[in-house]
């Protein structure tokens, strides 16, 4: 009468393609929230799902029902102090005596409808119309990983790996191979055998001859196993090549005594937004952390962000310390190199045209592109001009200027605008 | 008293234990004379039960943007502790479908069983409505048809024209059903036929609305010009299913699809309090029979107690957590009043329901269960004492009197005019907006023609314009609403545009 099932190991994420769907309709109103969350966010949880609230008009389904008005009739529980009679002051109604179709308009209703995001879905969102200048290398790097694929069925391997519907189907095949013969000898003694129980007259001998027939028949049916060692099947795994991409990113960063805390604060969430950008694009990314003032040296990433120095600044060092570290640790050929540096712009007056030659004879052969921001609120130096001129000639080499933390999504989008908006917009 | 044997006393339910406690159960439910359909019991984890939620339950259902929705409006909640989830779902099927939560304890199992298993299945195998407007042997094969043909649509015409056939449709959805006319019954094979039926047969066929040769009559007869429809249509999706002059015919189809699933839903929302009233009744007469066998011990009765109280809670109306009727509530007090009033009637039972007194409670229960909705339930058996126990009072709220003013409350005077607020409180006729197709031009534009019958002088609210261009959409041509008022008069007109 009652039948119990365990449901619990069937599919989850019944409504995995709703939930697409959903995303899909509202994609521009989850873009905005997202954009919203991230200048809100603190750096350190840039990179987890997000509660996306949209405003629940928005996305409400349109229904008809009776509104406020007309003449209604309700009963209530709990009466404590009322007899028939008693006059109520009507409370305030927010929308009033309103024409049904305006009421979606007025004041109520404004509730917003917040769901949770997954960190990818966040992260796709965020970062969708960006993409990678100059992803394909000069020499394309052919690093290969191995991974592994499924590759048909094997009459060996590990119980694990069992399938088990092939197995049971080469085994019911053995079985009706091996049984057809002896069942239709099996059939033809017992047709026999009833013809010959028909006639009375037939010799028992010849009876008693085919009865033993077929109790040896059907022994012999019955010892065909239901399965056998030669029936297992497994699946097989190979390995397959898989070219990976890798790329390291270098954050240089001026520490001079100018940099306050809170312009530094604005380079790492450039640093922070960038890596993660990256870590779309690759597999595989190595980070360099350069900090200068007027001697560069390579630090963790601890001391980058929250040590503090003194003194002048000269940046040419720390572009002298990144050539070096580049042409030894990551070959071109093998690496995808990226460069972002952040300054306030302040360098020691003659060192600047020395930065200029520096980066467009050593540097920019090397790398896949080059972004510079300066985090200042006042005129351009002679860094910033020196520079202008290194973007004259080399196409992946952008700079931008940073002044407050809201600038830096906008410039980071500007950056890395995909190329077809470009042309359009150019 | 017997020496207590009980089944079990950790709260840890194991499959053993569900099949024992279902054994119990249905031995009890069958003394009780209560006639249900075979049960089909799955247990399902949380995440699957949210799954069950953003589809009312429907273990099958095609893909829309507004189950997402629903379904991560409940994640969100749940997971951030702001709702719990139900204990139980059941579907309305043959098998009766009854959904157990993994997280329940094994007493909570218990009570679920009792609650779905045997109190709604029998109430669906038995109410006249769900006998006579739903098809329990075919729902299932029918949403699987319909989930199907859905997606196969969507792979011919593109996910983007399903849906918007489906949000035009869903807006509708309410407008969808026969309130009077029986539906006939479902079967997936037939239905799969009729299908391939109607397309070929829609193919060859003339529309009404097209005909452009002048009638012969038209010059001879200057009659008054007739409507069509001849009489107005209750049932929107219909209308348009059947008359839209330029849907393709899986359009049609889909409209099909919908206003089914809306009809199959219609009996459920007329029954609620009787419904769960009957269930919560049962739930709470087996448990104390299992209690009084010695099934269960003494915790398990509290834990039960403790549920069973929350179930049937009814705030009072100035308290901060009122949100109304609690149709368990409502539902279990009349229940439990019927069987009293036929086993220790009053003197004013024996005035107010002299057909009861008296008589086997369970035959008297049974035939309650069976032909009324809620409408006709409360107006038949709400009795004085629930009204004084509940406290119940009448509010006139009229907004061409100044004040709100009390008109009953639970005083000898009050009792009917309590009783008929309640009912039709609970009657659809009355909570949704009478809106009915009304006239077609056919010889002009096509505009078609819509009359809201005001019910009270109640105006429309909610996103009216939105629900009319899904209504424009549908149509294909420019729709008119009407309001009327109770003299019949129009008293206000909405003209959507079909936007080409």
């Amino acid at each position: 009468m009652t039948r119990l099932i365990d449901k619990r190991i069937n599919a989850k994420n019944k409504s995995a393609v709703n939930r697409q769907r959903f995303l899909k309709r509202y994609k521009s109103q989850i873009k905005k929230a997202v954009t919203d969350a991230i200048s809100n966010r603190s750096i350190t949880d840039i990179e987890s799902g997000e509660s996306i609230s949209i405003p629940a008009k928005d996305i409400s389904e349109p229904i008809i029902y009776h509104g406020q008005g007309g003449k209604r009739e309700m009963i209530h529980p709990g009466n404590k102090e009322f007899v028939p009679g008693d006059k109520i002051k009507r409370p305030q109604q927010k929308s009033g005596k309103g024409q049904g179709n305006q009421a979606s308009d007025s004041g109520d209703g404004q509730d917003e409808f917040v769901f949770e995001i997954s960190k990818e879905e966040f992260m796709d969102f965020f970062f969708e119309d960006m993409e990678l200048p100059n992803l394909v290398k000069t020499q394309v790097t052919t690093i290969y990983d191995k991974k592994k694929s499924r590759a048909g069925f094997k009459a060996n391997g590990i119980p694990a790996n069992i399938n088990v519907v092939r197995s049971l189907r080469n085994a019911h095949a053995r079985r009706i191979a091996l049984r057809t013969p002896y069942k239709r000898e099996l059939k033809e003694c017992q047709e026999d055998l009833e013809e010959l129980l028909k006639d009375t007259s037939s010799n028992t001998a010849k009876i008693e001859a085919l009865k033993e027939q077929i109790v040896f028949l059907e022994k012999k049916i019955k010892s065909v196993p239901y399965i056998d060692e030669f029936d297992l099947r497994y699946n097989n795994h190979v390995d397959v090549p898989k070219p990976t991409t890798q790329a390291v990113m270098f954050c240089v960063m001026d520490v001079s005594g100018s940099m306050d805390q809170s312009k530094k604060e604005i380079a790492k969430r450039f640093f922070i937004l960038l890596y993660l950008f990256l870590t779309r694009n690759y597999e595989k990314i190595e980070l360099v952390f350069i900090s200068h003032h007027t001697t560069a040296k390579e630090v963790t990433e601890q001391e980058f962000f929250y040590s503090r120095e003194t003194g002048g600044t000269v940046v040419s060092s720390a572009l002298k310390l990144m050539h070096e570290i580049a042409s030894t640790r990551y070959p071109t050929n093998d690496w995808n190199i990226y460069i972002a540096q952040a300054s306030d712009g302040d360098n020691w007056y003659d060192d600047s045209p020395a930065c200029r030659e520096i980066l467009s004879e050593k540097i920019m052969p090397l790398v896949q592109y080059y972004s510079y921001v300066e985090i200042t609120p006042d005129n351009h130096q002679s860094l910033w001009h020196e520079y202008e001129k290194v973007e004259q000639s080399f196409s992946n080499f952008a700079m931008r200027k940073i002044v407050e933390v809201s600038d830096i999504f906008p410039v980071l989008r500007n950056l890395f605008k995909k190329k077809d908006e470009l042309k359009s917009a150019s | 008293m017997k020496k207590r044997k009980p089944l079990s006393t950790s709260s840890e339910w194991t499959f053993e234990l569900l099949d024992t406690y279902d054994h119990e159960i249905a031995r009890i439910a069958k003394n009780f004379k209560l006639d249900t359909y075979p049960n089909q019991i799955e247990v399902i984890s949380a995440e699957q039960m949210m799954d069950a939620y953003a589809s009312s339950g429907m273990p099958i259902g095609y893909h829309h943007w507004s189950y997402g929705k629903n379904f991560m409006d409940t994640e969100k909640k749940y997971r951030r502790g702001q709702m719990g989830l139900a204990y139980e779902i059941v579907i309305n099927s043959n098998p009766c479908i009854s959904y157990l939560m993994e997280e329940n304890t094994m007493l909570m199992q218990a009570l679920v069983i009792a609650h779905a298993a045997y109190g709604h299945n029998s109430f669906f195998k038995g109410n006249y409505l769900f006998e006579q407007w739903t098809s329990a042997d075919a729902i299932i094969d029918y949403l699987l048809f319909s989930k199907n043909y859905i997606k196969e649509c969507e792979q011919r015409y593109g996910v983007d024209a399903v849906e918007n056939i489906l949000d035009s449709c869903h807006a509708l959805m309410n407008f969808g059903v026969d309130r009077y006319k029986r539906p006939e019954q479902l079967s997936m094979k037939e239905e799969q036929i009729r299908q391939k039926d109607r397309e070929a047969y829609l193919q060859q066929q003339i529309n009404e609305l097209w005909r452009t040769i002048p009638n012969y009559y038209d010059t001879k007869t200057e009659e008054v010009e007739r409507r069509f429809p001849l009489d107005p249509q209750e049932n929107i999706l219909y209308f348009i299913e059947k008359n839209a002059p330029l849907l393709e015919p899986w359009q049609r189809e889909i409209i099909r699809i919908v206003r089914k699933i809306s009809q199959y839903f219609y009996p459920q929302k007329q029954t609620k309090v009787m419904n769960e009233g009957w269930a919560t009744f049962w739930h709470y007469t087996i448990l104390n029979q299992m209690y009084d066998e010695g099934l269960i011990n003494d915790g398990y009765m509290l834990e039960f107690l403790q549920s069973h109280t929350n179930v049937i809670k009814q705030p009072g109306f100035d308290s901060p957590y009122y949100n109304g009727l609690n149709p368990y509530a409502l539902g279990f007090s009349v229940m439990s009043d019927i069987r009293n009033i036929c086993e220790n009637p009053t003197t004013e039972d024996r005035e107010w329901f002299p057909e009861l007194v008296d008589t086997d409670w369970l035959e008297t229960m049974d035939f309650a269960m069976r032909n009324f909705k809620d409408e006709s339930f409360i107006s038949q058996y709400l009795s004085p004492r629930i009204i004084r126990q509940m406290r119940l009072f009448g509010l006139n709220d009229d907004d061409d009197e100044a004040h709100i003013e009390v008109n009953a409350i639970h005083n000898t005077t009050g009792y009917q005019k309590v009783r008929h607020i309640l009912a039709d409180q609970y009657n659809l006729g009355s909570i949704e907006p009478n809106i009915q197709i009304y006239n077609v031009d056919v010889r002009g534009d096509r505009t078609l023609t819509l009359r809201h019958y005001q019910y009270n002088r109640k105006p429309l609210a909610g996103t009216l314009d939105e629900v009319l261009k899904h209504l424009t959409r549908l149509w294909g041509f420019s729709t008119v609403l009407e309001t009327v008022d109770n003299n019949g008069e129009i008293i206000q007109t909405t003209k959507t545009e079909i936007k080409h």
